[in-house]
C-alpha cells in the first residue's frame, strides 16, 4: 500500500485549512462591516457549500485554465494550478471556505454589540477591537469552524478530481484513491483508505467535543471563583 | 464647556427630533422605555448616525450633516456608561481600565493605579469581569470611562441592573464622581427619584420629542404635559375641559374641580398626585363622595382605588389615593362611599 495519498491528503487539508481560516474570518468581517450588498456577498461566499463540488471544480477549471488570463498570468510565473498539488489545495480551500465563513460570522454576530460600542467610545482602533476583542471572544466558534473546514477539506473529492485530476503520487488524495481502487476492483485497498479516513475524521470530531467540553468546564469553574 | 444637540433620526415607528443644550451641569433625560433616550446618547457618542442635524461639544463639531462632518466615536472623547456596563470579558480589571488611556506605559500605569484606588478595586486587578459582583463591575466600568478623561459623560440607566440595596451605594459613588467632573453630564433614566436626587435639570423625552427642559423643582412641582406628569410619578391623570377661569371638568372622573391657578385655554388634562387627596367629613367645594373600588396594601402605604359612584361598572376610571400606613385607620371597606377632597393648589393643569 502506497502511503502517498495519506500524505497528499494531509498536506492539502492542512494548507487549505490555513487559507480558509484567514479568508473565512476576513470574509465574515467584511460582510459585517459593509452596509450595502451584504446579501449578495453572503450568497457568493456560501455558494461553494450548496453547489455540487463538480460544478465548483468546473468553475475553478475555467478560472485557472491556461486559456484564461489568470491561468496564463500564473503560467508566466511558472505556476501551474491545473493537475497539480496547488490545484488540489485550491479546490479543497474553496469548498471548505463557506464552513469557516459561516461559523465565524455566526460567532461574531453573537457578541454583545455594546462591548464593541464601548471600545469605540474609549477611543480604541478598529484593528484593536477586531484582534483583541472580537477574535478572542469568538474563539470557540472560530475553532469549531476551523475543524469543520479541515474535515471537509480532508474528504474533498469532486472539485479536486476536476481541477487537480488523479495523478498517483502527485494529486491523488485518499478520497480519490478510494474511487480509483473501487474502479479497479481493488476492494482491499478501498477498505483500507475508508478505514483511515473514518479514523482521522472520528479523532478530529472527538477532539473538538473534548475541547468544547473543556471550555465549558473552565468557564463554569471561573464563574464559581 | 457646553453641549449643543440638534438632531433628527427616523426610528421604526416614530422620528427622534430633539434639540437641547447643556452647560457644565447634570442634565437628566427622563422617558419611558422605547422613547429614544438611549438612541439620543448613541447619536451623541457617534455609535449611531442621525439623519440630520448638528452636535457640538465644547466648540468642537462632532456631527454636522450640512457640512458632512461625522467624527468617529473614537474621535469624540465622550464617556459612555452602558446599561449592562459592556466590560471586556476577556480582559482583566486592570486591562479593562487601561483600554482608553492614551499615554506612555509609565504614565498609563499610574493613571490605572489611581483609578483602581479611587474605585476601591484593590485586590481585584487581575480578576476577570465575570468574577466580580454587580457593584464591582459597575465601578470598573466607571473607572474605565473616567480613565480616558472624557469631555462629556453619558450615563445610560446606570442603576437599572443593580439590586435595590446596591443602587443607593452606587448612587452615592456616582454623585461623588459627578461632583468632581467639570463638564456636561447626561443622565438617562426612567426613575424619577434618581433624577430628582442627582440632577440639576431634567428634560422629558416622549415619542422622540423633548417636551421641555426645566430645573428639577419646577419640573416636579408643575409639569406641563401629561407625559411629564406621568414621568414625575403623578398617577391620577384625567382628560379635562375648561369651564371657567378657575374651574375644570375632569371628564374621565366626571368631577368639576376648582383650581387655584388660572385654567389655560389649551388645557387637555389635569393631574393630581395620589398622596395629596384627603378624607373630608362633609361634602363641599372640591369634596366629592367617591366609591372605594379596591384597597391594595403596598410596602409602606395603602393604595385605595376610587371611582365616581355614578359609574358602577368595573372599568370605571379610577383615582388612586395613597395613605401612609402610619396614619392608616382600618375602617374602610370595598364599595363604601367616602368623602374625598382635592386641594385646589395641588391640581396640575396640563397641556397635550
Amino acid at each position: 500500500m502506497q502511503l502517498s495519498p495519506l500524505i497528499i491528503s494531509l498536506q492539502v487539508a492542512c494548507v487549505a485549512t490555513i487559507i480558509t481560516f484567514f479568508c473565512g474570518i476576513a470574509a465574515a468581517r467584511l460582510v459585517l462591516k459593509i452596509k450595502k450588498g451584504q446579501n449578495i456577498l453572503d450568497v457568493l461566499f456560501t455558494l461553494p457549500l450548496v453547489l455540487p463540488p463538480t460544478v465548483m471544480g468546473f468553475f475553478l477549471l475555467l478560472v485557472f485554465g491556461t486559456n484564461n488570463p489568470l491561468g496564463q498570468l500564473l503560467a508566466t510565473f511558472g505556476i501551474k494550478v491545473v493537475f497539480s498539488l496547488s490545484g488540489a489545495i485550491i479546490a479543497a480551500a474553496t469548498v471548505s471556505f463557506p464552513l469557516m465563513y459561516r461559523t465565524a460570522r455566526g460567532a461574531f454576530e453573537q457578541l454583545d454589540i455594546n462591548i464593541i460600542y464601548a471600545a469605540r467610545t474609549l477611543g480604541t482602533s478598529e484593528q484593536w477591537i477586531f484582534w483583541k476583542l472580537i477574535v478572542p471572544l469568538s474563539w470557540p466558534g472560530i475553532i469549531a469552524g476551523t475543524i469543520l473546514a479541515f474535515t471537509r477539506a480532508l474528504g474533498e473529492f469532486g472539485a479536486t478530481i476536476m481541477l487537480a485530476g488523479n495523478i498517483p503520487g502527485k494529486t491523488q488524495t485518499m478520497s480519490v484513491a478510494i474511487y480509483t481502487a473501487v474502479q479497479a476492483g481493488n476492494r482491499q485497498l478501498a477498505y483500507q483508505w475508508v478505514a483511515i479516513i473514518c479514523i482521522i475524521s472520528l479523532i478530529t470530531i472527538l477532539l473538538m467535543n473534548y475541547w468544547s467540553n473543556y471550555q465549558k468546564r473552565r468557564q463554569q469553574r471561573e464563574v464559581k471563583l | 464647556m457646553s453641549l449643543q444637540v440638534e438632531i433628527t433620526k427616523k426610528l421604526g415607528n416614530f422620528t427622534l427630533d430633539i434639540a437641547f443644550s447643556a452647560t457644565d451641569e447634570i442634565l437628566a433625560i427622563l422617558g419611558a422605555s422605547g422613547c429614544g433616550k438611549s438612541m439620543t446618547l448613541k447619536c451623541i457618542a457617534g455609535i449611531e448616525k442621525p439623519d440630520k442635524g448638528r452636535i457640538v461639544l465644547n466648540d468642537r463639531v462632532l456631527f454636522d450633516s450640512a457640512a458632512h462632518i461625522n467624527l468617529t466615536p473614537q474621535q469624540r472623547q465622550a464617556g459612555y456608561l452602558f446599561q449592562n456596563y459592556a466590560l471586556f470579558p476577556n480582559l482583566t480589571v486592570d486591562a479593562n481600565i487601561g483600554v482608553g488611556v492614551k499615554a506612555p506605559a509609565a504614565a498609563k500605569r499610574q493613571i490605572v493605579n489611581e483609578k483602581i484606588k479611587e474605585f476601591y478595586l484593590e485586590g481585584q486587578e487581575n480578576k476577570f469581569p465575570h468574577q466580580l459582583s454587580g457593584g464591582q463591575q459597575q465601578r470598573v466600568a466607571l473607572a474605565r470611562m473616567l480613565a480616558q478623561q472624557p469631555q462629556l459623560i453619558m450615563l445610560d440607566e446606570p442603576f437599572s441592573a443593580l439590586d435595590n440595596h446596591l443602587q443607593w451605594q452606587t448612587e452615592q459613588q456616582i454623585r461623588r464622581i459627578l461632583d468632581r467632573f467639570s463638564g456636561t453630564v447626561l443622565f438617562v433614566s426612567h426613575n424619577r427619584d434618581e433624577v430628582y436626587r442627582l440632577c440639576d435639570r431634567a428634560a422629558v423625552l416622549d415619542h422622540g420629542h423633548i417636551d421641555f427642559i426645566s430645573d428639577k423643582h419646577s419640573f416636579f412641582d408643575s409639569p406641563r404635559t401629561a407625559a411629564s406628569a406621568q414621568l414625575t410619578g403623578c398617577q391620577n391623570i384625567s382628560s379635562a375641559t375648561k369651564i371657567d377661569a378657575h374651574t375644570v371638568m375632569a371628564t374621565d372622573w366626571q368631577l368639576s374641580l376648582t383650581t387655584k391657578a388660572i385654567v389655560p385655554d389649551d388645557i387637555a388634562y389635569i393631574g393630581y398626585r395620589s398622596h395629596y387627596l384627603y378624607p373630608a367629613t362633609s361634602i363641599g367645594d372640591n369634596v366629592y363622595p367617591l366609591r372605594i373600588k379596591r384597597i391594595i396594601e403596598d410596602s409602606f402605604s395603602m393604595i385605595i382605588l376610587l371611582a365616581n359612584p355614578d359609574n358602577n361598572s368595573d372599568d370605571a376610571p379610577t383615582i388612586r389615593w395613597k395613605v401612609d400606613k402610619n396614619i392608616w385607620q382600618d375602617d374602610y371597606h370595598q364599595q363604601q362611599i367616602v368623602n374625598i377632597g382635592f386641594d385646589p393648589g395641588k391640581i396640575m393643569l396640563l397641556s397635550k
